[in-house]
């Protein structure tokens, strides 16, 4: 995923086609699903894994060990051993204050880790500055959705393209050097715009999106950086079933193109429907991990979600 | 009354030595402040280290007045990096708090009597530009001559310093719109709307900024050396807050983030300011009394100038907060 013609070439999977009939009605879990042929690949490597925290992945491209961060008194994340494996779609859901996001700022070097060390696709990332996770293929989205509202759309776009002659200053005077550049980029933008059903909006402000619109701007602007490692965080707040339908596409469509999912999600549905492996974090710590089915299941999850108290009346509590 | 020659100052203001000069450094400011949204409240300094450059040349020095240009640019870098180092990773409010004060320090050092035999203390430097001026005289302009036609008549050594001064602001103007208009650019707008999503993009933000703040810093300092030639001498009381808010105010009239902007806005400044002061003097020729409450008498025209100013200027903020030339559109996602 280094070209980007591969980008372009979105034969695998048309993340642009409709969604298709059996995907679309599978949110209960329970009906057959049509799946590509990276998802069987994902998970069948995933199936050998045993469903407990901080299970070893047999092809990991990111290894977290002894992560702690704590704020004051109060430890946010405190995580033995997190390993994603390369090439899945891998949710890390939780109760609100669980430290999820906590946890993704410092994978993306936004914040440091009080101990612990983490390395991405082999390589010891401690002390990385953020813009270099980028460089390396590692890229974020956030909980609060980042559209830079005073610039169009296509130009939040042609922002996240790495490695630009024409941004150093020096070559900014003089658009010999990077006129040919702009145009690739430009080009590929608009092939991403396309995909995400932006491209009508393509001049606009960003302002002017919609929120769901921004979720789309923000997950298609952190493509420009040919990610291998595409971190989501809440990829679904605040946006509508019918964009939730097609943001499930575009997320499964990453996939296909060969890039590795993380994402936070509090949407069971969607967390059931699309990912591969699912971590749970509660109160800072791995406390399950398995596949979405094992999850569901999973009394650990139920009680931690839900409260131990689920689904009984406070009478049937206090007999 | 004389509208004629209330019409004629104002006129000559708008396209005069200030506007020229106070164009320049809001070409620079407007790098940092409207394009990448720091706020750098000691635009002054820079100006002062553009001006003492070129002072100390021929004066401290005992060099070639043209070295001061570089002498110029070094003291406004070596200020840049001395402000933003520790404040460009911290919030915006800091970097306001730091340059305001160190605008003052600034201004402090050069005027104080330690260092008199650097900076000459509060007399200043003087007797440095002979070298500009001979280039002028060289190109035909006599000093005392007279050149030009109708109102807009100049002597030889003002004709000069409006030739050099406006070059300035076109090839400024130029370099900035250039820029803007380039990928770097992009990314100053964008640190301006949200640092932390530039920063995932894999961007340094931290070294952008301080290339906004050094090369505005740069660009404001050869604001100063024009002050420092136009007026053949650098006062050190000429680099107080005032100037930088003056500055501020013409920008923001001009509209923020447009280089056609920063450079009217200044001009109308300037127009603005010799419209309402030579009206006033040619209203209040006597003092203007209600029984034996004085309204307003020639001694308080200065000061009244400034607060009807200050009027305009929160109106304009209210009706049109983008500036004359600013996107109206852009500023309508304002804190969404």
């Amino acid at each position: 995923m280094k070209d980007a013609d591969d980008l372009s070439g979105t034969d695998a999977v048309d993340p642009t086609a409709p969604v298709d009939a059996v995907d679309a009605v599978d949110a209960d879990g329970a009906a057959p699903r049509v799946q590509s042929d990276t998802a069987l690949v994902a998970r069948a490597a995933l199936a050998t894994v045993a469903p407990e925290p901080g299970a070893s992945k047999p092809d990991p491209i990111l290894v977290a060990s002894g992560i702690r961060r704590s704020f004051g008194g109060i430890v946010a994340v405190d995580v033995d051993k997190f390993e994603v494996q390369r090439g899945s779609i891998t949710a890390l859901i939780g109760p609100n204050g669980a430290g999820k996001t906590t946890f993704f700022n410092l994978m993306t070097g936004f914040d440091k880790p009080n101990t612990g060390v983490w390395s991405f696709d082999g390589v010891a990332m401690n002390g990385v500055a953020p813009h270099r996770m980028a460089k390396r293929g590692m890229v974020r989205t956030f909980q609060l959705t980042k559209s830079l509202t005073k610039l169009p759309v296509i130009e939040n776009m042609k922002l996240g393209a790495t490695d630009q002659k024409g941004e150093k200053w020096w070559n900014g005077l003089f658009p010999g050097l990077w006129k040919a550049q702009e145009a690739e980029i430009e080009a590929r933008a608009d092939e991403l715009l396309r995909r995400f059903k932006l491209d009508h909006m393509r001049e606009e402000y960003a302002g002017a999106l919609s929120g769901g619109q921004r979720k789309l701007l923000e997950m298609a602007r952190a493509l420009m950086t040919d990610p291998t490692l595409v971190m989501l965080d809440e990829p679904m707040a605040g946006v509508n079933p019918a964009l939730k339908q097609s943001l499930n596409h575009h997320v499964r469509g990453l996939r296909d193109l060969g890039m590795t999912v993380l994402f936070v999600e509090h949407d069971m549905d969607m967390v059931h429907d699309i990912s591969d492996w699912v971590i749970v974090m509660a109160e800072g710590q791995v406390i399950a991990e398995g596949t979405p089915d094992d999850i569901s299941s999973n009394p650990a999850v139920i009680d931690a979600y839900l409260g131990a108290h689920q689904g009984r009346t406070l009478l049937e509590d206090q007999a | 009354m004389d509208i004629g020659g209330v019409l004629e100052n104002t006129i000559l203001q708008f396209i005069g030595f200030n506007a020229c000069y106070y164009a320049i450094a809001a070409i620079g400011l407007n790098v940092q402040f409207g394009f990448t949204g720091l706020l750098n409240f000691g635009q002054a300094a820079f100006m002062a280290a553009g001006a003492y450059g070129v002072g100390q040349t021929v004066t401290i020095f005992g060099i070639s007045l043209w070295w001061g240009v570089g002498i110029g640019i070094a003291y406004a870098v070596f200020l840049g990096l001395l402000m933003g180092m520790p404040t460009l990773r911290l919030r915006a409010d800091y970097l306001a708090i730091v340059t305001i004060a160190s605008a003052e320090i600034v201004r402090l050092v050069v005027r104080s009597v330690k260092f008199r035999d650097q900076f000459g203390g509060t007399d200043g430097l003087s007797g440095f530009a002979s070298a500009y001026q001979g280039v002028g005289v060289d190109l035909g302009l006599q000093p005392a001559g007279e050149y030009g036609f109708w109102i807009f008549t100049f002597s030889g050594r003002n004709l000069w310093n409006l030739l050099v001064g406006w070059s300035l602001v076109a090839i400024f103007g130029l370099i900035v719109w250039r820029l803007m208009k380039s990928p770097w650019g992009r990314v100053l707008k964008a640190i301006r709307e949200d640092e932390d999503a530039v920063r995932s993009l894999g961007k340094n933000v931290y070294s952008y900024k301080m290339q906004a703040l050094v090369l505005g810093g740069v660009i404001g300092s050869f604001a100063g050396m024009m002050l420092a030639l136009g007026n053949a001498n650098v006062q050190p009381d000429n680099f107080s807050r005032d100037l930088t808010f003056f500055v501020l105010t013409g920008l923001v009239i001009g509209g923020v983030a447009k280089v056609t902007g920063s450079i009217v806005g200044p001009m109308l400044f300037w127009a603005i300011y010799a419209f309402l002061d030579s009206l006033l003097r040619e209203l209040v020729d006597k003092p203007v009394r209600i029984g034996d409450f004085t309204l307003i008498q020639s001694t308080d025209i200065g000061s009244v100038v400034f607060m009807v100013m200050g009027l305009l200027l929160i109106l304009l903020m209210v009706y049109r907060p983008q500036g004359l030339f600013g996107n109206k559109k852009e500023m309508a996602f304002e804190g969404r």
